[in-house]
């Protein structure tokens, strides 16, 4: 096992994983144009993962606090983002790109400082009693879940919500044989740029070296003068924020939405957070990768093994690294 | 007057009773040893000071102003430094992250750094390494390296010999030497060589109780004494 690990960190290390993946299912899919919509497909939906999962790794790797209630920030997310969107089916609909930039940019702002408020009220006052108490924080984080649930159903109903999607989104555009979602390329820009913007600040500001060190000792920066259960806070609300973000991008990649489209992310959210590694931004990015991918390419061979095939990656990838693929030191 | 008064503290973790009654002063300047046999409540108090466990009742003074309560962030921001016994190295950052982080602004002291480098050459040997890739003594270097890069009134040291190579110990007791010139440093040690080297004051802590406090020419000069509290013939 040692050999193996060596040679792969030879070759590129962990980071080759998605494009072996690719590659052999290139092999197994045989044509081309399919096997590039699905890794487009797959791209854009391990981005739009990455955005729900990666304030969790954070807080899991940061705070030691297991959230079974995050998912609810993207439900929510989901639905503010839907609300506002039909709020302004005028703009939607509009041939002006600009009303249409303006709808998103409304309706994702909406999520994300519903995300952010949310964020400190459940930090406040649901994590912050159970800080240290594994036991309780499962309980109360799911009992919260359930709770957000009930109310989204009490708001907007037990029907699948519609959700509408501005027109510069919609269709798609063909390059030789191959067909791409105007939406998928978006949500995979979008997932891109957030990503950049999270490794530039952990890895080039004094706040993204406090968390890094936060990660791995958080009594040490306490004693360097730091007050790390105030960073635990902005961590919590900016993780909050992005999983509204990013239950705003799939509330427009499904199209329709029910409310218990978070308790059906969470488990996809949480094989993530732990294929990746815990409080590591690159794992998640990888993990959310691996499991989009995973998730298009065995839909496509064998449908029946779709839901199972991420519980698999899983468990394979536990086996070889127990600690995920690029988790944060500790 | 003392720089940092510890006045019946105690402290329990959990159901234990760790410290029970602990009272000593350390005055400022050089450098005053806690010493005591394994388990005998010596990082207790070191944690118990920087607010990493809650004394309670009792009280820790410094500069005459009571710390007890105080986050550790705040007591820290009061010019006390700590270096744990685990040397609490972040591995995933680099040597100079490391540096940054203790640093009030993010830069750094030009004159100070040219010292440390001078004290710890290691330090700027691997300067953009990762931490985690150190040896122990390096490590440890760095652990030091971070609590002198400001100027601090008071360092609290836990341990900070064990299980290095003597000719690492020699270089860290030549650094203290130098450092305690500076700075008060409060050393927790279990190698009773090197603190005597090092000590001006000392005190020796015995299941969680103040044994004997005194000046370490003193200790030094009772065998008996030594042999009663540190075992140190047997």
């Amino acid at each position: 096992m040692d050999k193996l690990n060596e040679t792969i960190d030879r070759l590129g290390g962990v980071y080759l994983l998605p494009v072996a993946v690719a590659a052999v299912c290139f092999v197994l899919i045989g044509a081309p144009s399919s096997w590039a919509t699905l890794t487009v497909a797959g791209l854009a939906m391990g981005m739009m993962i990455f955005l729900m999962a990666s304030g969790l790794s954070l807080v899991f790797g940061l705070m030691d606090v297991l959230n079974f209630g995050h998912s609810a920030f993207v439900s929510l997310g989901a639905f503010i983002a839907a609300s506002v969107l039909a709020s302004l089916g005028g703009w939607l609909g509009s041939p002006s790109l600009m009303l249409n930039i303006a709808a998103l940019v409304a309706a994702f702002g909406a999520a994300m400082i519903f995300g952010l408020i949310a964020g400190w009220f459940f930090e406040t006052v649901i994590i912050k009693p159970v800080y240290s108490d594994h036991l309780r924080q499962i309980l109360i984080t799911m009992g919260a879940l359930i709770v957000v649930e009930e109310l989204i159903l009490a708001i907007w109903g037990g029907t699948p919500f519609s959700v509408g999607r501005p027109a510069f989104l919609e269709g798609a555009f063909v390059i030789g044989d191959v067909t791409i979602e105007i939406y998928r390329f978006f949500a995979f820009m979008l997932g891109l740029i957030v990503y950049a913007g999270l490794y530039w600040v952990l890895n080039r500001t004094r706040l993204g070296l406090l968390i890094r060190a936060g990660v791995e000792n958080r009594e040490m920066v306490e004693a360097l003068g730091f007050r790390i259960d105030r960073l635990f806070i902005g961590v919590f609300m900016a993780g909050s924020a992005l999983a509204a973000l990013g239950g705003a991008m799939w509330a427009g990649y499904e199209t329709l939405i029910t409310p218990h489209l978070g308790a059906d992310m969470m488990i996809v959210v949480f094989i993530v957070v732990i294929i990746g590694g815990l409080g590591s931004v690159q794992g998640t990015l990888l993990g959310a990768i691996m499991v989009g991918l995973m998730s298009n390419y065995v839909g496509f061979l064998a449908p029946k093994l779709s839901l199972a095939s991420n519980m698999l990656l899983m468990m394979v990838i536990l086996l070889w690294r127990p600690n995920g693929l690029k988790p944060a030191v500790k | 007057m003392s720089l940092l008064s510890l006045k019946n503290m105690k402290t329990s973790i959990g159901q234990y009773h760790v410290l029970h009654d602990v009272s000593f002063d350390v005055p400022e300047g050089g450098v005053f040893c806690l010493l005591g046999r394994n388990g005998a409540g010596k990082s207790t108090t070191l944690r118990s000071i920087m607010g990493l466990w809650s004394p309670s009742p009792g009280s820790v003074t410094f500069r005459g102003e009571d710390l007890t309560g105080l986050h550790t962030a705040d007591i820290s921001r009061r010019g006390i430094a700590f270096v744990p016994e685990d040397m609490g190295i972040f591995g995933g950052l680099t040597v100079e992250e490391n540096m940054i982080l203790a640093t009030a602004d993010g830069t750094f002291d030009k004159a100070r750094l040219k010292w440390i480098y001078g004290l710890f050459p290691a330090i700027e040997k691997f300067w953009d390494k990762p931490a985690g890739a150190l040896s122990g003594g390096q490590k440890q270097m760095l652990s030091v390296a971070r609590a002198i890069i400001e100027p601090r009134e008071l360092i609290l040291i836990d341990e900070p010999t064990k299980g290095l190579a003597p000719s690492i110990v020699d270089n860290m007791a030549e650094a203290f030497r130098e450092i305690s010139d500076k700075t008060t440093i409060l050393l927790v040690e279990q190698n009773f060589e090197f603190a005597r080297s090092l000590g001006r004051d000392m005190a020796v802590i015995e299941d969680g109780r103040v044994a004997h406090t005194g000046s370490m020419a003193d200790f030094v000069a009772d065998k008996d004494l030594q042999d009663r509290l540190l075992s140190l013939s047997a």
